[in-house]
């Protein structure tokens, strides 16, 4: 735990720092076991995934979950717009850390950086054509508590030229940062 | 797997459906989700998190979501557990008091802070509080943050479960339980619908 936090007080595209409120474990007492758990080893490295690490199952099971929603590109929706849903429902949810992260990836895949901004900047509802908008306001539905999520947003994405293999990477996508946004808002915090 | 999926089967998905097709193309998300939901459930150590804690704030965190097969597979769940039964009432009680429409909060001060939405800041009543004691009476508070307003979570809530009696590791372990289940209720949710428009 670092000594100065620095929290950002608007959301960002740029690289933010994070800080857990509760002790990660030290680098010095990870076991193989833990090792598992981070899937990647440079991830000890992490303050975050030192944390998780702590449960090594769970987090072995959430990481490699994650990793296949996003990065298994070989067919369904375009990396692009599975890190706007991301960024969508962080932005969403209130999670400064996540939507930088993914709003970052999202320029980067799409090459809209501007629109990307505009989601952070003005919110959920900004307009960013027919197809982003679609996916956003799905993602946003998702991210609703009672969930508001409905044939009419299953219309207005195929309506923008989703198939039904892609509307299922919106539902992972959107639904995993609800998983995501709890863990990074409410273990810690961002610091610029 | 000898434990059927838990998605598919809260989703209503049939071996051979369209839906069966497409989600196996995402086969280690699948596996994943899977494995993540029998890490939790099924845990190779228990000792911080016990069995029955899991199971009553599983039947709570899925209740607030509303009456869906998830809520009602979840509430099963805790009436099945070892001293489940017991505080069933109780659980459900609180779910009644805790429904809400979230996510609401505040934002760190600053430009933001117009986009600050007030709620219900949520305590277990005092009826509740003897029947689930003082690490579920903690818990369920916070689940509810996380729930409702995970914006607002602060380090004084990790405070909180210390103080309740949540070691480091149960912190992490439940807070990826409520994690986890927020998105397991919005993926079955999703799918469900998604067959829906299709029926």
């Amino acid at each position: 735990m670092s000594a100065t936090v620095n929290p950002p007080v608007v959301f960002t595209q740029d690289e933010l720092g994070w800080v857990s409120w509760i002790e990660p474990l030290p680098e010095a007492a990870l076991t193989e076991r833990h090792f598992a758990g981070l899937v990647d080893r440079a991830r000890a490295k992490s303050e975050y995934f030192r944390l998780l690490v702590r449960d090594p199952e769970v987090l072995e099971a959430r990481t490699k979950t994650d990793k296949d929603i996003f990065y298994n590109t070989a067919d369904g929706l375009p990396r692009a717009e599975r890190e706007l849903a991301a960024a969508a429902t962080s932005r969403y949810n209130g999670c400064i850390y996540c939507a930088s992260v993914h709003a970052r990836f999202a320029s980067t895949y799409s090459k809209r950086r501007e629109d990307v901004q505009k989601l952070l900047d003005e919110g959920v509802n900004a307009d960013l054509g027919e197809r982003w908008n679609a996916v956003v306001k799905a993602s946003v539905a998702l991210a609703a508590t009672p969930i508001a999520f409905g044939p009419d947003n299953i219309a207005e994405l195929r309506s923008a030229g989703l198939d039904d293999a892609e509307i299922v990477d919106v539902i992972n996508g959107a639904s995993f940062f609800n998983w995501a946004n709890r863990l990074m808002l409410s273990l810690g915090e961002p610091s610029k | 797997m000898s434990t059927p999926d838990i998605i598919d089967t809260l989703a209503g998905i049939k071996p051979g459906s369209a839906l069966d097709a497409i989600r196996a193309r995402r086969l280690q998300a699948r596996d994943n989700a899977q494995k993540s939901y029998l890490s939790l459930f099924e845990p190779i150590d228990a000792g911080d998190v016990s069995l029955l804690e899991r199971a009553a704030v599983a039947a709570f965190v899925t209740g607030l979501h509303g009456e869906s097969p998830v809520a009602t597979f979840y509430r099963e769940k805790l009436a099945a557990s070892a001293g489940g039964a017991a505080l069933l009432e109780a659980v459900e009680a609180e779910i009644a008091r805790g429904k809400t429409s979230g996510p609401y909060g505040s934002f760190p001060s600053g430009p933001l802070s117009v986009e600050n939405t007030a709620g219900l800041i949520y305590r277990v009543s005092a009826a509740s509080k003897s029947v689930l004691g003082t690490r579920l009476v903690a818990a369920l508070e916070h689940a509810h943050l996380l729930v409702f307003r995970p914006r607002d979570a602060a380090s004084t809530d990790m405070k909180a479960l210390l103080a309740a009696g949540w070691s480091n590791t149960g912190i992490v372990t439940f807070s990826q339980l409520v994690a986890f289940l927020s998105f397991q209720v919005r993926v079955v949710s999703g799918l469900r619908s998604l067959a829906a428009a299709n029926a």
